[in-house]
């Protein structure tokens, strides 16, 4: 039997796996903190993921969503090449981090602006635009060092290393219709069978 | 007879790590390596798209695959230099590979733009894969004209060339070798560099730039202890953070750090006799100059750079030498510039 049956998730834990492409493994977790000890930003963050992990189990939406866990994950994979359970972790955080954002809970702006900034530039252009993406993130979360980056910003136009427009591609439609057609599976089904 | 590669130069290498690709595009003849680079490709979405939309970063990446495929003539190899772009690629591929419903989801959404991708079809492999298992050590050691003998490098691999590796490619998803039997064949004096596979804060230096200080500290002291001359990585997101950011991080924790960044690719210029000009080399914010200096590499005074640095206005204070000042690392990056 293929077809997709839309899945409706009874708790949170299922909305999280539902919402991860792949197999996120996170029921598998065993709670032995082994990412914590492994996560080079886990210092700064408001809860391990282990305790993140656990938090999901009893349905605490909003602390989870409210954490800054997700953001500080730097995308190390540490957590994940270590896990006795292979839970794709950093995975999960994305997800963590996308369900946030669409939950109005989220409280850390300056990494949900950069990502949605990020998002800006390749739906428009296609491509990446690191001019534009760090300019818009300084001036809204680091007004202060502003002349610093500035500074840094003519270094890198002085070296050849900065573009000062956008390069769009050439069938930038295509790209939009792809991306447009894969939203529309955001936490809907997922579709088991061959 | 060179051998033949599909090509993905991803946004940084095209702007930011512009020196990445202008050394890589100065050796490939020396190592008999041919690239045709993917038509019209996208931006691999980053850190960051996924962070938006998850199944959106998939599509993303599934139209590079599928625009690759549609070059698949005499290889299907896929190369990346950057690895956020080829672990996004290699990730995609392989979900797509592994996973049905990946699969599904992501052709339903390429045929929403008349494309298509055949999981399996393409290889995605990082250039340090291709120079380590396909050029060889032994063709690297043939083509080095001007060894690196007494340069100290400390091998900086970073996190997603090795980890989470889904394809098993390097083999070792914290103490890889491949990059320092590479430097090690160009004459270069490898450090076994305990933090070669740490993280360099990714996007923490948009996100809040202490902790990203922090992870950058951690990396430059620890290359620095090992009285490394350079540290020499195969990332543009590595590459920038370690180097753009390396004057903010003295700043911040008061310490006069000046380790050098650069990429394997212009070592191997050097090794194989390149003008250092054409490698990108001085296009670095800590100067590598005078590390090279050492081992008889003579770069150019950069007298154009100076001689378009307006003047300082003189009413404005700068760091004077008379007085008991503390050592305020951020002056000297001005001046680098």
């Amino acid at each position: 039997m293929t077809g997709s049956a839309p899945a409706t998730p009874r708790n949170f834990l299922e909305e999280v796996e539902l919402g991860t492409p792949g197999d996120s493994r996170l029921l598998m977790c065993i709670q032995c903190g082994t990412c914590g000890g492994s996560c080079p930003s886990g210092a700064d963050m408001n809860h391990t993921p282990r305790q993140l992990f656990a938090m999901i189990r009893a349905d605490m939406r909003e602390e989870v969503l409210t954490s800054n866990t997700p953001w500080y994950c730097v995308s190390c994979y540490y957590c994940m090449v270590r896990c006795p359970q292979d839970i794709h972790i950093t995975d999960i955080m994305y997800t963590l981090k996308d369900m946030a954002i669409k939950s109005d809970f989220n409280e850390e702006k300056a990494g949900s602006d950069l990502a949605q900034s990020f998002v800006d530039y390749v739906e428009n252009y296609g491509r990446s635009f690191e001019f534009g993406l760090a300019t818009r993130q300084y001036l809204r979360h680091q007004p202060l060092s502003i002349l610093k980056k500035a500074s840094m910003g003519l270094g890198m136009l002085s070296k050849g290393r900065i573009d000062l427009t956008p390069h769009k591609i050439e069938k930038i439609d295509q790209l939009r219709a792809i991306l447009e057609e894969a939203k529309s599976f955001d936490y809907v089904d997922q579709e088991v069978g061959p | 007879m060179s051998k033949k590669y599909l090509f993905y130069p991803g946004c940084s290498m095209e702007r930011s790590a512009r020196p990445y690709l202008d050394s890589l595009l100065a050796i490939r003849e020396d190592i008999d390596v041919y690239l045709e680079d993917v038509q019209d490709w996208n931006c691999c979405g980053a850190t960051e798209y996924g962070a938006v939309h998850r199944w959106g970063s998939h599509a993303l990446t599934g139209r590079n695959l599928a625009l690759a495929q549609q070059q698949v003539n005499g290889t299907n190899t896929l190369v990346a230099g950057c690895s956020a772009c080829y672990l996004n690629l290699a990730k995609t591929e392989n979900y797509m590979r592994t996973n049905a419903d990946v699969n599904r989801k992501v052709n339903r959404a390429l045929a929403a733009g008349g494309l298509q991708y055949d999981a399996g079809t393409v290889e995605v492999r990082h250039l340090l894969d291709i120079v380590y298992n396909d050029v060889g050590l032994d063709k690297i050691k043939e083509m080095v004209t001007r060894p690196l003998t007494g340069l100290r490098v400390a091998p900086y691999y970073g996190c997603m060339i090795v980890r989470p590796d889904l394809d098993n490619r390097f083999g070792n998803a914290e103490y890889p070798q491949a990059l320092d039997q590479v430097l090690a064949a160009l004459g270069a004096t490898v450090i076994d560099f305990p933090l070669k596979t740490h993280c360099c804060s990714g996007h923490m230096t948009q996100i809040s730039p202490v902790v990203a200080y922090e992870l950058i500290r951690r990396l430059v002291h620890s290359a620095d202890q090992y009285k490394a001359d350079m540290m020499v990585t195969l990332c543009p997101m590595c590459q920038l953070n370690l180097d753009a950011y390396q004057g903010e991080m003295n700043g911040y924790y008061k310490t006069s750090y000046h380790m050098p960044v650069l990429y394997f690719t212009q070592l191997m210029g050097l090794a194989f006799g390149h003008d250092p000009a054409e490698l990108g080399i001085g296009k670095e914010f800590v100067d590598a100059r005078s590390a090279l200096a050492n081992i008889g590499v003579e770069l150019p005074a950069e007298e154009e750079e100076a001689a378009a640095k307006p003047a300082r206005p003189s009413g404005r204070r700068k760091k004077e030498e008379g007085l008991p000042m503390p050592l305020m690392p951020d002056d000297d990056v001005e001046e680098a510039e």
